[in-house]
């Protein structure tokens, strides 16, 4: 198989279909190239390899995400279970089935579009299929709602890769994050379907109006009506509540950041900021709040009085920390350039999901924003290195070359 | 006195096949070569003809921007061939070595008495000048300029790379007298740096600044010293030497014989016997290669260490600044799912299903497959962990690649050479060919500000 699969590569050389050739090939194999300039040996990693260690991080919430979609869908019907136990009423079959009719195809058709735009863009410019896409396809279906119709996400897919990534030329080059662009899209494209009560729960729209109706209402969205919610702490931390498909599960999008922080494939300082900008913000929230500033039946009493620190259990920012904010293309390329980068994505975030009137929800819109302004944080950070070097340069030595000496000579005596 | 400095970003790259601490001589080679690429930005004008007959130490060819600058040839013979490439250029030249070496035997000035001027011209002369390089643009030195100070690293801390302390025993009369010389050409400090260990010879050399340094790889890189030590700004000029070289100048300054004679650590784990050989500069390699025997029948032959050497073959020539080669396996196959599958065998900077954190001393077998296809730029933050300069790595090279010479400049770009920039190469997940764009880089920066 190898050698005959190196034979093919061989006779697809220079063709208009090798980069499509490419990406299959070198999915089975490592490819044998070798060294040909620099250093003559390699470390281990490579873009597929870090683009990999990224799914694996998903892959807890993504299998959260098919077997909260039927807990959901069934409690929502049957109401809450009295006593909640993890193998008799959430990790069943029942859960799973609805799970792998609902969210398997969102992942199908989230890849199958995003990278059929990929390949076609490679073989049109004739460049080698680049592994963005592996992450973005995997998050896109664990930030939408769980019935988000296929078309539309398939739309959103396209405009996400094409205008939000090959313009720029692709992976590595695109400004704003594609799977949060493709968010955005769907949110003001078809904002009805992405917000209100119906849309989080399995068939929730499609029972709307019916004598068999059900909802289920994010944390946030009853906070921005003032209503109560009904879950405990525990449910938003182990994340038994209704929201995107893989943004509910807090305790396994920790261990996923663990995992990224471990492996040292995301950055740790982007995701502390983020933390510590959010909490500063709802602190601040909090503290307006106990000093009585805000009465009672402003409509923004009930989120700004929400406790700080359990914005990070719920929506969707612990997701948008860990997994989007520390999109090293669209981020901040600096170390000191991610603290400020990613402190500002968590004091938007919390501010934004508080103020914002439509949609209780600001992770996606933070982040965008602070992709746009990533360079220019990065431009002071370097500045400052560039000031330091020339503050250097008003002590440097530079002692005239001996060819200048002859020229002056030869002015003087002319 | 001595300094202390330490550094923490970097990476060691342990590799199985270090030399053995024993010195053979090699077999004496049939033809010895020049291969010119090894004098970057050097134009060579001929001083003599193919057929003609030369002896050691006599110049060769000089360079066009400078008719003083020679270069000599290391044995005496028969000037055999010029190898030419595109538009002529001379690529190499080969002669046939004497079976009586005949050497020209130089008026050496006397160094106590000497001034800075007579001594450049005496180097220039007798083809002892190459060995000088400067920052910026990591080119052979331009005498004209005087440098603010001449930096030496006396520690190897690259990949197999021959141990300094070791190939310099006995020769610290030679490294003096260079001393000497070198502190009449500046009037600043001649930095050596050396390792913690107290058997450098460098330890009773006057006349020059000994730092101790500690560290991972790149801590024994030139340009990792000079920036902590005395950084260059825009418009200074400094020097840098290899310790080996600093001793062919000692022996030219003293004796008046241009002697080309090294001490080269054969190494790498495709070589069955490694260790280190007496040779000359130009021998054909495999005078000492096959003494040593060879594990394989394809491999990568590198002039130099495996992380900033040239690749050869087994027809090649030691380099003119060479005192490593290093064989290594190719790794031109194909690994199945090698993408995703856990590694335990390679090197790796992060813990991606990468195990060689668990091992930080254990030794690798290295083959030169690059793991994975060039990519652009994408992660982040990667670079400076193993990038001890106070430099923006990412963004000097990005500045490079779009030539944007305002920013290369401000970002420090005349501060480097291109072997600063080989561990970030090694640990590129993008595959990106640093040391490349740093070289045309600094090219430009050379052309357009001269």
């Amino acid at each position: 198989m190898k050698e005959k699969l190196h034979d093919l590569k061989v006779k697809y050389q220079g063709k208009k279909m090798a980069p499509a050739f490419n990406a299959l090939h070198t999915f089975l194999y490592m490819p044998n190239e070798t060294t040909h300039s620099g250093a003559h040996v390699r470390a281990a990693d490579d873009l597929k390899r870090t683009m990999n260690t990224v799914i694996m991080a998903l892959v807890p919430c993504l299998l959260f995400g098919m077997f909260n979609a039927g807990y959901q869908h069934y409690s929502a019907i049957n109401g809450f279970p009295e006593s909640f136990s993890l193998f008799d009423h959430f990790l069943t079959w029942d859960n799973f089935w609805i799970g792998v009719t609902t969210v398997l195809p969102l992942v199908i058709v989230s890849y199958g579009v995003g990278l059929a735009i990929e390949f076609l863009f490679a073989v049109i410019k004739g460049h080698e299929v680049e592994e963005g896409y592996l992450v973005t396809g995997m998050l896109v279906p664990l930030i939408v709602p769980v019935d988000t119709p296929l078309w539309m996400l398939a739309i959103a897919v396209a405009f996400g890769v094409v205008i939000g990534k090959e313009v720029f030329g692709g992976t590595g080059m695109n400004i704003l994050n594609p799977a949060l662009t493709i968010r955005a899209f769907l949110f003001f494209a078809y904002p009805t379907w992405m917000s209100g009560d119906k849309v989080w729960v399995h068939k929730g729209v499609e029972r709307a109006g019916t004598a068999d109706a059900i909802s289920g209402e994010t944390v946030l969205g009853s906070l921005a009506q003032g209503s109560d919610y009904a879950y405990s702490l525990s449910d938003m931390f182990y994340g038994f509540i209704p929201g995107s498909v893989g943004e509910t599960s807090t305790l396994l999008i920790l261990l996923g950041a663990l995992f990224l922080i471990f492996t040292k494939i995301a950055s740790w300082r982007i995701m502390v900021s983020a933390v510590v900008g959010a909490l500063v913000m709802g602190l601040i929230f909090n503290g307006v709040v106990d000093a009585g500033w805000l009465p009672e039946y402003s409509k923004f009493y009930a989120l700004m009085s929400f406790p700080y620190w359990q914005h990070l259990l719920v929506g969707g920012l612990a997701f948008g920390i860990v997994f989007m904010a520390t999109d090293p293309v669209t981020g901040s390329q600096t170390n000191k350039g991610k603290w400020y980068y990613g402190f500002f994505i968590g004091l938007l975030s919390v501010m934004i999901r508080v103020f914002n009137p439509g949609y209780p929800e600001g992770v996606f819109l933070a982040i965008l924003l602070m992709n746009v302004f990533a360079p220019t944080i990065d431009h002071y950070v370097v500045r400052g290195n560039i000031k330091k070097r020339l503050k250097r340069f008003k002590t440097a030595t530079i002692y005239p070359k001996s060819s200048d000496e002859v020229d002056t000579l030869k002015t003087e005596t002319a | 006195m001595s300094k202390d400095i330490r550094i923490k970003k970097g990476l060691n790259i342990n590799l199985v096949g270090a030399a053995e601490q024993t010195i053979s001589k090699a077999v004496t080679s049939n033809v010895y070569a020049l291969n010119l690429d090894d004098f970057h930005g050097i134009t060579p004008k001929m001083l003599i003809k193919q057929g003609e007959e030369i002896k050691a130490g006599e110049p060769l060819f000089y360079n066009k921007n400078n008719e003083e600058m020679h270069f000599v040839s290391p044995v005496s013979g028969e000037l055999v061939e010029i190898v030419r490439g595109a538009r002529r250029r001379i690529l190499t030249l080969k002669i046939l070595a004497d079976k009586e070496q005949d050497y020209v035997i130089n008026k050496v000035p006397d160094l106590d008495t000497a001034d800075g001027e007579a001594i450049k011209s005496y180097l220039l002369q007798c083809g002892g000048w190459p060995f000088i390089k400067q920052r910026p643009y990591d080119v052979i030195a331009d005498p004209s300029a005087t440098p603010k100070a001449i930096f030496v690293s006396g520690y190897a801390t690259a990949p197999l790379s021959a141990n300094p302390d070791f190939v310099l025993q006995d020769k610290e009369q030679e490294i003096q007298a260079a001393v000497l010389a070198l502190g009449k050409m500046t009037p600043g400090k001649i930095h050596v740096t050396v390792g913690k260990s107290n058997r450098s010879p460098f330890n009773n050399i006057k006349g020059i600044e000994l730092h101790k340094i500690s560290g991972p790889h790149p801590a024994g890189l030139v340009g990792t010293q000079i920036n902590r030590i005395d950084p260059v700004n825009k418009g200074e000029v400094v020097w840098t030497l290899s310790p080996q070289d600093m001793v062919m100048l000692g022996e030219l300054l003293l004796t008046g014989k241009f002697n080309a004679e090294r001490i080269v650590a054969l190494a790498g784990s495709v070589v069955k016997q490694p260790k280190y050989y007496k040779t000359k500069i130009g021998a054909e390699i495999s005078t000492f290669l096959y003494a040593s025997g060879v594990n394989e029948d394809r491999f990568r032959l590198i002039n130099g260490d495996v992380l900033t050497g040239s690749k050869t073959n087994t027809e090649g020539y030691l380099g003119f600044y060479n005192n490593t080669v290093t064989a290594i396996p190719e790794g031109d196959d194909y690994e199945f799912f090698g993408w995703n599958k856990p590694v335990f065998n390679k090197i790796s900077s992060t813990r991606a299903l990468t195990f060689s954190w668990l091992q930080p001393n254990k030794k690798y077998d290295l083959d030169t497959n690059t793991n994975g296809e060039h990519r652009a730029f994408v992660v982040t933050g990667r670079y400076e962990e193993v990038f001890p300069l106070d430099i923006y790595p990412l963004q000097l090279l990005k500045a490079c690649m779009v030539k944007d010479l305002d920013e290369m400049e401000q970002l420090g770009l005349y501060e480097v050479a291109p072997e600063d920039f080989s561990l970030t190469e090694f640990i590129c997940i993008s595959k990106q060919p640093h040391q490349q764009i740093i070289r045309e880089g600094l090219d430009l920066l050379q052309k357009e500000l001269g």
